[in-house]
């Protein structure tokens, strides 16, 4: 017997090609159906995971997906803005611990998450090297973004302008990194997180420079009254929060108009939630409460269909595969005939004879599915990597 | 010793072959043991049946076919398989080597088949072999990177590997040169007298005739059915 699945092996390892051109035939053939299948269920998994760890989100009327992608995964297009003061107001109602959420800008293409410490504590996620954010302008950085740019406590990053032609905001602000996060799994990896008001800092809503009210400061006013002092363009604002300046940083306006991506509500119980999405419901404010999983849910029902679709395009394809390579052997057997009738003369019986071209049959599929296995851990490994760029973008 | 009685082959069996109809009969045929004979005869006359006839690859109508003690006529295909690779060894015109595999597992091959043996014990009885043939040092080669002379001379090797009692060779000189023909014709009879094979070879040189202890025509051994010698 083991003479049989040496020959068929040795016959495999001399016709290279041939074996190559089957086995990547029938490995693909099966690693497509499979990877397919996993990669879907993993990702499902995965958003599924974190949308069900977050009860509920607060956010300006709008696509429910692109506040629950936000909000969770940090997505690159932002929601509608929602106003400070819906955070507030929704504070003030004690049903749910809140935290607030403003992912609209970038550096060195990962999100600028501005947030709370609550959200460290709900999602907790564990200091790795480094310190807690402190300061207005220190930011704590996930454990793919500090891989990535060999980034540690000390470093510095700066935010990207969105646009080159917005004059009257959203100048680059250079943040000092305090800490790095320990790696989740999760989109917090890809994130940098810094106080909320350092995201209003980014956005323009703030700034620090010099006191024009301190003397020696004549040099940079145009104009002084009582009641207001004009500067003129050689005043320099801030591009760096320190502890030398940072009491001269100052927000103009309202904070109650300031702007948030969204907010996660954390209810300590049912009755709560249900009071609270009670609250919001049918809200003629511009604001609606979203239960994440239920919106992913449906998400997740559409991509299912299109897979099941592409399955069965799959399947249909590995079946005219099979068909082919059936051919390929029969065709081969054809062609061996000869030497199949020469073993037979030696002396191999028909068993042995059938047990070689099964032998061949079996090291070819084999090797396929070991390969195919391989490749479906590989992208799996890959894919949820993958996954979380493609969310985070 | 090969002792063949009142055989009868006929066109049937042939068919199942994909031959041409043909038929066949034989009274009496007889090769000592230890004998070296040679079968002549024109192409198409039945050597090779004959052949494999005492191979037992091809089955007769009736009759019986005595190989060393053995009734093989009676055997089924299992068992016809087994008695070939224990007790005969073949020689094909055209060499038919196993280009997949190296020299010496083409020698080996028999052993690929039974599995009986240590491997060791079995590659160094291939080693000896080809080392009679001055073709130890290309026993790692593949066929078709000798000639073929060389592969002919493999091809005896593989046939002896088992130590055959019998030893048929279909005109294995078919295809050489007279320098070839004569070693190749020389490395039959050694093998057959080292291990006492009795040896049946089919061949249409008459250069070679004076060196077989019997020469075998078939024209006057086997006639066909209705009793015309076989054409």
């Amino acid at each position: 017997m083991s003479g049989a699945l040496y020959l068929g092996w040795r016959y495999l390892a001399h016709h290279r090609l041939k074996s190559s051109i089957l086995v990547a035939s029938i490995t693909l053939m099966l690693f497509l159906p499979a990877a397919t299948r996993l990669l879907v269920e993993d990702s499902a998994a995965a958003l599924t995971a974190r949308a069900d760890y977050t009860p509920l989100i607060l956010g300006a009327s709008g696509s429910e997906l692109e506040l629950v992608l936000n909000t969770l995964y940090f997505h690159a297009e932002p929601p509608p803005a929602l106003r400070n003061i819906a955070f507030e107001d929704a504070r003030a109602t004690r049903l749910a611990k809140f935290i607030p959420v403003n992912a609209r800008f970038h550096a060195h293409g990962a999100p600028i998450v501005g947030t709370s410490l609550d959200y460290f504590d709900f999602r907790e996620l564990r200091i790795a090297s480094g310190r807690q954010m402190g300061l207005l302008g220190e930011c704590v950085i996930g454990a793919n973004v500090a891989a990535r740019g060999k980034l540690g406590p000390g470093d510095f990053l700066i935010s990207s302008p969105e646009t080159v032609f917005d004059i009257a905001g959203v100048y680059p602000l250079k943040m000092t990194i305090a800490g790095v996060l320990n790696v989740t799994g999760t989109a917090d990896d890809e994130a940098i997180f810094v106080d909320v008001r350092t995201s209003w800092i980014i956005q323009g809503l703030g700034h620090g420079h010099t006191d024009l009210a301190k003397p020696g400061t004549s040099s940079s006013i145009l104009n002084r009254r009582e009641d207001m002092i004009t500067a003129n363009a050689a005043l320099t604002q801030y591009a760096e929060i320190t502890p030398e300046n940072v009491a001269e940083f100052h927000f103009h306006g309202s904070s109650e108009t300031f702007p948030l991506t969204g907010v996660i509500a954390i209810p300590p119980d049912q009755k709560n939630s249900a009071l609270l999405r009670g609250r919001y419901q049918g809200n003629d404010a511009g604001l609606q409460l979203i239960v994440p999983g239920a919106v992913l849910t449906d998400l997740l029902d559409t991509v299912f269909a299109v897979q099941n679709y592409i399955i069965l395009g799959l399947v249909i394809l590995s079946l005219a595969t099979i068909a082919v390579i059936t051919l390929v052997f029969l065709l081969s057997h054809q062609l061996r005939r000869g030497e199949f009738h020469t073993l037979s003369r030696i002396g191999a019986s028909r068993g042995y004879v059938s047990l070689l071209i099964a032998s061949e049959v079996g090291f070819v599929f084999l090797l396929s599915a070991g390969l195919a296995a391989g490749l479906t851990l590989i992208t799996r490994h890959y894919a949820m990597q993958l996954l979380q760029s493609f969310l985070t973008l | 010793m090969i002792d063949i009685g009142n055989l009868m082959f006929n066109y049937r069996t042939v068919r199942e072959h994909g031959n041409s109809a043909f038929g066949m009969r034989i009274d009496r045929l007889t090769v000592p043991a230890g004998a070296s004979a040679a079968l002549v005869g024109p192409s198409g006359s039945g050597k090779t049946t004959l052949l494999s006839l005492i191979a037992g690859t091809l089955r007769p109508s009736s009759g019986s076919i005595n190989v060393n003690h053995q009734i093989i006529t009676g055997f089924n295909d299992r068992a016809l398989g087994d008695f070939r690779i224990h007790n005969v060894g073949q020689v094909f015109q055209t060499f038919e080597l196993l280009n997949y595999l190296t020299v010496i597992e083409n020698v080996m091959l028999p052993w690929y088949i039974t599995g009986e043996g240590h491997k060791k014990e079995i590659r160094k009885r291939a080693i000896d072999l080809l080392s009679n043939v001055s073709l130890d040092s290309k026993a790692l080669s593949r066929p078709d990177e000798l000639s073929q002379g060389e592969q002919q001379r493999v091809a005896v090797c593989r046939a002896m590997l088992n130590h055959p009692s019998i030893l048929l060779a279909d005109e294995p000189t078919g295809n050489l040169d007279q320098q070839n023909k004569q070693n190749v014709v020389d490395l039959l009879q050694e093998q057959a007298r080292t291990y006492d094979s009795t040896l049946l070879m089919v061949t249409h040189d008459e250069s070679l005739l004076a060196q077989f202890d019997l020469v075998l025509d078939i024209r006057s051994i086997a006639t066909s059915p209705d009793s015309k010698p076989v054409q």
